[in-house]
C-alpha cells in the first residue's frame, strides 16, 4: 500500500525547468548529483565488511536536496545538518578522503575519528557542523546566523533537517528567535516521511503540513518536489534572495524518499514498516536518473559520457577507501586531548 | 522578588568572617557589573542575553541599564526558550562570539541540558579541537520564602561529571569579579553559579580588572582539627560556624571557588594537616560535589584520614516550599557546627 505518494511533476516538469539553463551549468549539477550517488552506493556496498565502524545514514534517493540547495549557496555560505550528513558534506565540497577516514575511524578523519559519520565537518568549505541528536543542530545553526548578523556579515547559514526534527520543541524555539531577529538563515527540511520505521501519519496530524507550521512562525516557507534538483535550486535561490533582502529567515520543505533503511547499507523494506510498492514508486522518480534522462534526451550528455563519469567517480571512491584503510588509527595519547581548550 | 528580598538583605548584614582587608568595598552585584562592563568595553564579541537582562530589575541589578550603554544588539532580552537559546549561544560561540547567558536560577538550566550536555560541552572534542565554544552561562541559586522544589535547586552536582564543562561558584565580591572576567576569557563553556543570599554582600574589590584562575581554591580560615571544603553559600555558613567554634577547635575552611575542575592539591594539602574532612554544598549530598570530593579524598588521601568523611548537603528529598519545613531542610550555622563537632569529637572518642 503506497501511503506516501510522489506528488511532483517528474521528468515532464524537469524538461520544462531545464529550459532556463545552459548545458555547462546542468552538467556540473548532474556531476554533483551523480557523485553523491556513486559514493553513497559504494559506502552501502562496503558497509557489511565492517571496516566502517560507525552508524551511517545514507543520502541515497535524497541527493537532489543538498545538491540543489548548495548550488544556490556561495562557497562562503555555511551549512549545518543533522545525522544524515554525507549528502550535505559532499554537496558543499567536503573532502572525500577525510570523510572516508572518519568512517574508518582513522586519526586523519575529518574529526580525528571522534565524530563518526553523524558528525562530519569540513570548515574549509563551510560545512560547519552536524549533530546526531534530532533537531540538536537547529539552535546551533541559528546561533551561527546570529553571529553573522551581529558582525554585519553577508553570509547565509543553511541547516538541513528531517521531518521528525520539527517535532522537537527546540526547532520552534530557534525559528521563533530567527523570525524575531530576522536572522539570515535557511532551514531545509527533507521530508522523507519516515522517522526510522515511524511513518509521518503517526507523528504529525493531517492538515498541518510542515512548511505551514514554519509560515505560522513568521518564516518565508515553501514546499517543493525534493527530487527535482532544479525545483530545489530555484526554491533555494528564492529563499536566499528573501534572506538577503533582510526580511528574515526562510524554510523549504522538500518532499523526498530514502531508498535504504534509516541507517546502514541495506534496504529494510522487508521489515514491513513500508511497502515495496511505495519504494518502487519513488524509485521511478529517482533524482539522479530523471536528470540523466533529460540530459541525454537534450543530447547534452551521451550514455557513454555518463558511464565514463561513473567510472572516474568509482576510481575516486576506490582511492579514498584505499587511503582510509592505509591511514593510521588514533593512539591512546589522543584519547584525552581536546576535552577542553587550554589556549 | 519582594518575598526573598528580606532574606537577601538579612544575609547581606552577615560578614563572611574574613579578616578585614584594606581597600574599596563594593557589593557583590557591583563587582559583577564591573567585570561585565570591562569585558563589554574591551571585547566587541562579548554580548549579554537572558530573560529580563534589560528590565528594571536587570538580573538582580547585575545587568541593569547595560542595554542603554551598549545597545540592544549586544544586550537583549530572550524568549522563554532555554534549550533553543543555549544552542543559539553555542552556535554563536562556535563562530567566535562570546555570549554570557543569564538565568534567574539554575533550575531553568535543566531545560537546556540537551544543548549543554549533548552539544556545547562536547563540540570542542568532537571537532578534534578545531572549534572553541567560549560561552558563559550564569544563574543565581534560589532559596527560601516558599521558593520550593523547582525554584531552589543547586544543580552543580548534575553537571559535575560532564566532560568539557567548567563550573565556577564564587562566594565573595572579590571572587565574583575575578572569576567572571576569567570565565568570559576562557575558551570553554563556563557555568557560573551564584547564590541569591550572597548577592548583597560587600567586600573589598580592586578597581582594576584582574583574573582568578579557574580550579584554584583558597583558604578562608586556617586550623588543624578539621578540613571543611565547599563553595558558595554553603562554605559561607561553614566559615561562620568555624569562627563560632574558635577556641573549642580550630577548623580549616577552604573555599574551592571552582567545582570543575576541582583543586585537588589544596584539599590534600589541608588533609595532610588535619586528617578529617567535611564537605559542604548547596546541592544534594548524594552524587554531587560532596560525593565527588569525599571520594577523591578516600582515593588519593586514604592514608591521611583519621575519621570518616562527612557530607553536609541537602537531603535526598525535593525542597519543601513551606517555611517551617524549609528551616529543617537547609543546612544552617547550627547544623554545620554540630556536624563539625561530630566529625572531630567522634574520632577523638574513637581514639580512647
Amino acid at each position: 500500500m503506497v501511503k506516501f505518494r510522489y506528488k511532483g511533476g517528474g521528468i515532464p516538469q524537469l524538461r520544462k525547468d531545464i529550459e532556463k539553463y545552459d548545458s555547462a551549468f546542468m552538467k556540473t549539477l548532474f556531476q554533483s548529483l551523480l557523485r553523491v550517488r556513486v559514493i553513497e552506493d559504494e559506502v552501502a556496498a562496503h558497509y557489511s565488511e565492517d571496516q566502517m565502524k560507525t552508524p551511517v545514514h545514507l543520502a541515497i534517493g535524497q541527493e537532489a536536496v543538498p545538491v540543489g540547495c548548495c548550488a544556490a549557496l556561495k562557497a562562503s555560505d555555511h551549512v549545518y545538518c543533522g545525522h544524515r550528513t554525507h549528502g550535505v558534506y559532499l554537496a558543499k565540497g567536503g573532502d572525500l578522503n577525510a570523510m572516508m577516514s572518519e568512517f574508518h575511524c582513522r586519526a586523519n578523519g575529518c574529526c580525528g575519528s571522534r565524530g563518526g559519520s553523524m558528525h562530519l565537518l569540513d570548515k574549509s568549505v563551510g560545512m560547519m557542523g552536524s549533530s546526531a541528536i534530532v533537531a540538536g543542530i537547529i539552535p546551533i545553526a541559528t546561533g551561527a546566523a546570529l553571529a553573522a548578523q551581529m558582525r554585519g556579515e553577508s553570509k547565509i547559514t543553511a541547516v538541513f533537517i528531517g521531518d521528525a526534527a520539527v517535532e522537537e520543541g527546540a526547532a520552534w524555539e530557534s525559528m521563533n528567535f530567527a523570525a524575531l531577529k530576522k536572522l539570515p538563515i535557511l532551514y531545509v527540511c527533507e521530508n522523507n516521511f519516515y522517522s526510522v520505521c515511524s511513518p509521518l501519519e503517526v507523528r504529525q496530524p493531517e492538515g498541518a503540513p510542515i512548511y505551514r507550521k514554519a509560515e505560522a512562525f513568521g518564516l518565508y516557507a515553501e514546499a517543493i518536489d525534493g527530487n527535482n534538483v532544479l525545483q530545489v535550486y530555484e526554491a533555494s535561490k528564492r529563499a536566499v534572495e528573501w534572506i538577503q533582502s533582510g526580511r528574515g529567515p526562510a524554510f523549504i520543505e522538500a518532499y523526498t524518499y530514502r531508498w535504504k533503511g534509516h541507517h546502514g547499507g541495506e534496504d529494510d523494506t522487508k521489515l514491513g514498516y513500508r511497502s515495496f510498492a511505495e519504494l518502487a514508486e519513488w524509485q521511478q522518480y529517482d533524482p539522479v536518473a530523471m536528470l540523466q534522462a533529460v540530459l541525454i534526451e537534450k543530447q547534452w550528455l551521451t550514455k557513454q559520457e555518463v558511464d565514463s563519469m561513473r567510472e572516474v567517480l568509482l576510481r575516486e571512491v576506490a582511492a579514498s577507501f584505499d587511503h582510509a584503510l592505509k591511514s593510521p588509527e588514533p593512539t591512546i595519547d589522543e584519547l584525552l586531548t581536546h576535552v577542553t581548550c587550554e589556549r | 522578588m519582594l518575598w526573598d528580598e528580606k532574606l537577601v538583605n538579612r544575609n547581606a548584614g552577615l560578614r563572611a568572617g574574613e579578616a578585614p582587608e584594606k581597600g574599596r568595598t563594593i557589593s557583590y552585584t557591583a563587582a559583577l557589573r564591573e567585570a561585565l562592563e570591562y569585558k563589554m568595553e574591551q571585547d566587541p564579541s562579548v554580548f549579554l542575553l537572558g530573560q529580563g537582562v534589560d528590565d528594571p530589575g536587570g538580573m538582580f541589578g547585575v545587568t541593569r541599564g547595560f542595554h542603554e550603554k551598549f545597545g540592544r544588539t549586544r544586550v537583549f532580552d530572550t524568549p522563554v526558550s532555554e534549550e533553543g537559546m543555549t544552542g543559539i549561544c553555542t552556535g554563536a560561540a562556535m563562530e567566535g562570539m562570546k555570549p554570557v547567558y543569564f538565568h534567574n536560577r539554575p533550575d531553568f538550566w535543566l531545560l537546556a541540558f540537551n544543548q549543554l550536555v549533548n552539544h556545547t560541552s562536547k563540540i570542542h572534542y568532537l571537532d578534534n579541537g578545531l572549534t572553541d565554544v567560549p560561552l558563559v552561562m550564569w544563574a543565581a541559586i534560589g532559596r527560601g520564602w516558599g521558593s520550593g522544589a523547582q525554584h531552589s535547586q543547586a544543580i552543580q552536582g548534575l553537571l559535575l561529571s560532564v566532560p568539557g564543562l567548567k563550573i565556577v561558584m564564587p562566594s565573595t565580591p572579590y571572587d565574583a569579579k575575578g572569576l567572571m572576567i576569567t570565565a568570559i576569557e576562557d575558551r570553554n563553556p563556563v557555568l557560573i553559579i551564584e547564590h541569591r543570599w550572597l548577592m548583597k554582600r560587600e567586600g573589598v574589590v580592586p578597581q582594576e580588572p584582574y583574573r582568578i584562575p579557574l580550579g584554584r581554591g583558597v583558604y578562608r580560615r586556617r586550623g588543624d582539627a578539621l578540613t571543611v571544603v565547599g563553595t558558595s553559600h554553603a562554605i559561607d555558613l561553614a566559615l561562620t560556624a568555624a569562627n563560632q567554634l574558635a577556641g573549642e577547635m580550630e577548623v580549616e575552611v577552604i573555599d574551592l571557588r571552582t567545582v570543575k575542575p576541582l583543586d585537588e592539591a589544596i584539599l590534600l594539602e589541608s588533609l595532610r594537616k588535619t586528617g578529617r574532612l567535611m564537605v559542604v554544598d548547596t546541592g544534594w549530598a548524594m552524587g554531587g560535589v560532596c560525593a565527588e570530593v569525599g571520594c577523591l579524598a578516600a582515593e588519593k588521601g586514604f592514608d591521611l584520614l583519621k575519621a570518616p568523611i562527612r557530607r553536609v548537603g541537602l537531603p535526598d528529598a525535593p525542597a519543601p516550599a513551606g517555611f517551617s519545613l524549609e528551616q529543617l531542610y537547609f543546612p544552617s550555622v547550627a547544623t554545620m557546627k554540630q556536624a563539625m563537632r561530630d566529625v572531630v569529637l567522634q574520632s577523638e572518642v574513637a581514639k580512647v
